[in-house]
């Protein structure tokens, strides 16, 4: 028998005949001729765990899975983790165990959600967060209906043009089906158009405004005033901030949001060639009962003991079937843990810390780049985080291939001549110095030719 | 699982100026955030835990003690194929060459990755018998979501106006929940006695609304673990009315060696990579929910799609990331269903679990998992109402005790189960009967632990005849006692902060 299949022949016969079959496939008897599978899969024969080990170190060999060092961003960041959380979040009660319907055996996974949610609703300054979201783009989907699901009466949910352009796309999938329309808001010098704004809230009928926090191109952009405007025209204000720059930055809540949503995977996530991350979502409690997805509450015990479990179900999909808040099932629970133990581990002074060496190192490279002469500001005067765009005055694709020769991923190309570049706390200053020094080399051989 | 509470929350642990980390400490220090102006700063610094990392391992290592995992013991909670997550999966998707790839890195230097990515989504089309598949999606609801977002978009391309899903009414609440939010408006199709679709009403509901219909959503075997015999006939039914056939992988893991859902008719379906193909649950995610379609409907896959590099590709690249033609934001004709390209890091394992299994072991998942469950369907029957006899496939499904006298009910009984070291079966779903109790075994359960089940199962049955009170106040040998589900929902205190206001 294979490893994982523990029947031997003498149990096959007794359960067999238990169940009154002669053969395993005499239970397929109820599947009519035509759709039984006859021939053998085209698939590879079973590897050993040796061969399998071979297979994968093969796909894993410098050529196949170049480890560049990474200044690209655009949702994806290269930040550090305690060791300790992927040992942890490894355990296989943890790992192993289901969606936590049972509580009086998932108290681990209840409890962890429960911080989870104490932790995000902490960062963005919410009243309340729920269990997670698949990512941070299907997050800010759900943002945009639950805006379009709370208007009495609207016409369209806006968008601002600065929010990341793969979020936006999940947006604008999504309320395409849903059957309500995504109106972008145009921006100047990389923020978001403020008098356009005003004119679109003026005509009314607007449900919600979504809004980056830092925007695509890295900007931290000033909010002050929106969230009132919106609120006099019964308006939502949904702000997708990331969740590790706001360590520093001013919280959603402080600007106003009803809803506040966004991508966890810069707490801490491994890379992992785009996912597993982690979407977060939380609201004030005016929006609780509408907020989709799974949410840990407090309770007692009829032992008196204060224990967790899942609540408010009503909103959910397996009560309330077509009237749900949302389709959403399963959250994203591990890696919600990933981010609490992160969390936990950094702390309080932790994250700032993340935050202003990813700063000093960004402002450093941009004021680098910029002093090669070849380099300007894309968006000139706008603040930063630890993510900036630069405009290229020659090849800017030639010089990114020259920068992967050398090991590096130098960012990720957002126009014919712009180049938008992340810095975090695990670049260090040699690598900083190091690609502009390839960036120099190559220019001058550029001049040359 | 340790039987005591560990209760405290990490915030009641932390003390000023302890700390879990280490950052290098020689930067540049000539920028500082200092610089951003007052108004983009938060006012206050966020009150999150200050711990040292030995008490922040102890305490998660504590909290998984109060958790159950397959690992742990029998898990026969039906419809969610808790089978065994092998570990050798684990050790592949956590090669630190994986994860250190950036998914915006060119395509030339990670065909490692790419090729997984694509030989996934190959081979998944194959045990399907349809034609390709996206990974895209992050979870089996996400995956029906996408599915239909497919089906919409290919009568969107024809000009067909089409609004109407009909769903079983024994289906899993995620089904009209995705068909609600893709804009679509659910009618129910109603079960016979014996649990399948009555097709009597279909074909009413076909000759009133026929020509409105986007889609039939079916999860076969159904949510009472019973094939649907009628299948051939329903999908022909449902495409001569325009329509497409819309199959529910949750239940795949039956068929796997014995039939395919392309080859029943079916156009679209998702599979969940968390069930079949043996990735870990997680507490409830990271899951996948690659999504598949027949021939023709290819084009209206989510971007971005892992293809095969243009034959005239002189960068040496076998396959390439195509992000579409509408990554600008525009929608156009292109869907989009997430940040990247899916969980990834969820993939390698179930390609880990594909290629560990091969040809000649895939094809014994469906008939030994379908070998557990008849076997349990048929030892506990005496003790048990089995109101669907004949054949089940993959999960059984009983309506609660034969004697219902002592007034007894299943959640009574599944939190007795919990009592004996058991995760409890589903219960109360499906809907068809009061007191459902649904077990799945699934193919990696021996005869041994099945029989100690079986055994422990009849022993509770017993109970609940000569001691009903103790199957009643159960479970006693847990963390914690049956909760106070009415109190957590009448004043929600989900966040610590909560807590603390209060006291």
């Amino acid at each position: 028998m294979f490893k994982y299949f523990p029947h031997t022949e003498e149990d096959l016969q007794e359960m067999l005949k238990a169940a009154g079959a002669k053969s395993v496939h005499d239970l397929f008897d109820d599947v009519p001729e035509a759709a039984r599978f006859k021939r053998e899969y085209e698939l590879p024969e079973a590897l050993s765990e040796t061969d399998l080990r071979l297979f994968f170190e093969q796909l894993t060999a410098p050529d196949n899975a170049m480890q560049l060092v990474c200044f690209a961003g655009a949702g994806c960041y290269d930040h550090y983790a305690p060791s300790v959380v992927q040992n942890l979040i490894q355990r296989s009660e943890f790992l192993t165990s289901y969606t936590p319907y049972q509580a009086e055996i998932s108290q681990g996974t209840l409890h962890y959600i429960f911080e989870y949610q104490s932790m995000i609703a902490e960062l963005t300054g919410m009243d309340i967060a729920n269990a997670s979201m698949y990512d941070g783009a299907t997050a800010t989907a759900e943002a945009a209906m639950m805006a379009w699901g709370n208007a009495k009466k609207a016409n369209c949910v806006l968008m601002s043009e600065t929010v990341d352009p793969k979020v936006r796309r999940v947006v604008e999938t999504y309320a395409h089906f849903h059957g309500f329309p995504i109106k972008l808001v145009p921006a100047v010098n990389g923020v978001l158009d403020r008098s356009a704004l005003d004119k679109e809230i003026a005509e009314g009928g607007v449900a919600g405004l979504i809004v980056q926090q830092p925007n695509y191109y890295g900007i931290v952009e000033n909010y002050t005033g929106i969230a009132d405007a919106l609120h006099e025209q019964k308006g939502i204000f949904v702000v997708n901030a990331n969740p590790s720059d706001l360590a520093i930055l001013k919280t959603p809540a402080e600007w106003g949001a009803d809803v506040a949503v966004g991508e966890g995977q810069s707490l801490g996530i491994p890379m992992t060639f785009g996912g597993p991350g982690v979407g977060y979502m939380a609201c004030t409690e005016k929006l609780m009962r509408k907020l989709p997805g799974r949410i840990v509450g407090q309770t007692l015990d009829n032992r008196g003991q204060r224990a967790f479990v899942l609540t408010l179900q009503a909103r959910e999909q397996h009560i309330r079937r077509q009237k749900a808040t949302s389709n959403i099932c399963s959250n994203q629970s591990l890696m919600a843990l990933y981010v609490t133990i992160y969390l936990s581990l950094m702390g309080k002074e932790g994250l700032r810390e993340v935050a202003e060496v990813s700063y000093a190192g960004a402002h450093s490279l941009r004021d680098k780049l910029i002093a090669t002469g070849k380099f300007k500001d894309t968006f000139p005067g706008q603040p930063f985080f630890n993510e900036f765009c630069v405009d290229y005055e020659g090849d800017l694709e030639a010089l990114l291939d020259e920068c992967t020769a050398n090991g590096y991923l130098a960012g990720v190309q957002v126009g014919e001549k712009t180049l938008m570049l992340a810095v975090t706390e695990q670049r260090s200053t040699e690598e900083i110095d190091e690609l502009v020094e390839i960036i120099q080399q190559f220019k001058e051989e550029e001049a040359k030719a | 699982m340790n039987r005591t509470l560990y209760g405290n929350l990490i915030f009641e642990l932390s003390k000023k100026g302890r700390k879990g980390y280490s950052l290098p400490q020689d930067y540049d220090r000539t920028h500082t955030t200092a610089e951003l102006p007052e108004a983009l700063r938060r006012k206050e610094a966020a009150r999150l835990p200050e711990c040292d990392e030995l008490t922040v391992v102890r305490h998660y290592t504590n909290l998984s003690h109060n958790n159950f995992g397959v690992n742990d013991g029998f898990y026969p909670l039906g419809s969610c194929t808790m089978k065994y997550n092998p570990v050798i999966n684990e050790e592949i998707a956590g090669l630190k060459a994986f994860a250190g790839l950036h998914p915006l890195q060119p395509a030339v230097t990670c065909q490692g990755a790419l090729e997984v990515y694509y030989n996934l989504q190959e081979s998944l089309a194959e045990l399907a018998g349809l034609s390709e598949f996206t990974l895209n999606p992050c979870a089996g609801a996400h995956g029906e979501l996408t599915g239909l977002m497919v089906i919409r978009a290919y009568h969107e391309s024809r000009g067909d106006v089409r609004t109407k899903v009909l769903i079983p009414d024994s289906a899993h609440g995620t089904n009209p929940a995705s068909a609600a939010v893709c804009g679509l408006e659910v009618v129910e199709v109603k079960s016979l006695a014996d649990g399948t679709v009555d097709v009597e009403h279909l074909r009413q509901l076909l000759s009133e609304m026929g020509s409105e219909v986007a889609a039939m959503m079916m999860t076969n075997p159904n949510t009472l673990g019973i094939f649907e015999p009628r299948v051939l006939e329903i999908t022909k039914m449902i495409h001569e009315a325009g329509g497409l056939m819309y199959y529910d992988g949750a239940n795949l893991n039956a068929l796997l060696g014995e039939c395919r859902p392309g080859d029943m008719g079916f156009d679209v379906m998702h599979i969940n990579l968390h069930k079949t193909f043996s990735t870990p649950h997680g507490g409830g995610g990271p899951g996948s929910g690659p999504v598949g379609v027949r021939k023709g409907l290819e084009q209206f896959l989510p971007m971005p799609r892992v293809v095969e590099a243009p034959t005239d590709s002189c960068t040496g690249e076998s396959y390439v990331v195509d992000w579409g033609k509408s990554f600008e934001g525009k929608r156009g004709e292109e869907l989009s269903v997430g940040n990247f390209f899916g969980n990834f890091g969820v993939m390698l394992k179930a390609y880990a679990y594909i290629l560990s299994l091969g040809r000649e072991h895939i094809k014994e998942v469906g008939p030994l998992a379908t070998l557990n469950a008849n076997y349990i369907k048929e030892r506990l029957r005496d003790s048990y109402l089995l109101p669907i006899k004949g054949l089940c496939k993959h999960e059984v499904v009983f309506d609660g005790l034969v004697d219902k006298s002592t007034g007894v009910t299943t959640m009574d009984v599944a939190k007795r189960l919990l009592d004996y070291g058991y995760h409890a079966p589903t219960i109360y779903f499906p809907l068809l009967f009061h007191e459902s109790l649904m077990i799945e075994p699934t193919e990696n359960e021996s005869k041994e632990t099945i029989d100690a089940f079986i055994d422990v199962m009849h022993k509770i049955a017993e109970e609940a005849k000569t001691d009903p009170e103790l199957v009643k106040t159960a479970p006693h040998n847990t963390p914690i006692g049956r909760v106070d589900d009415v109190l957590a929902a009448k004043q929600p205190v989900t966040t610590y902060w909560k807590t603390i206001a209060e006291s």
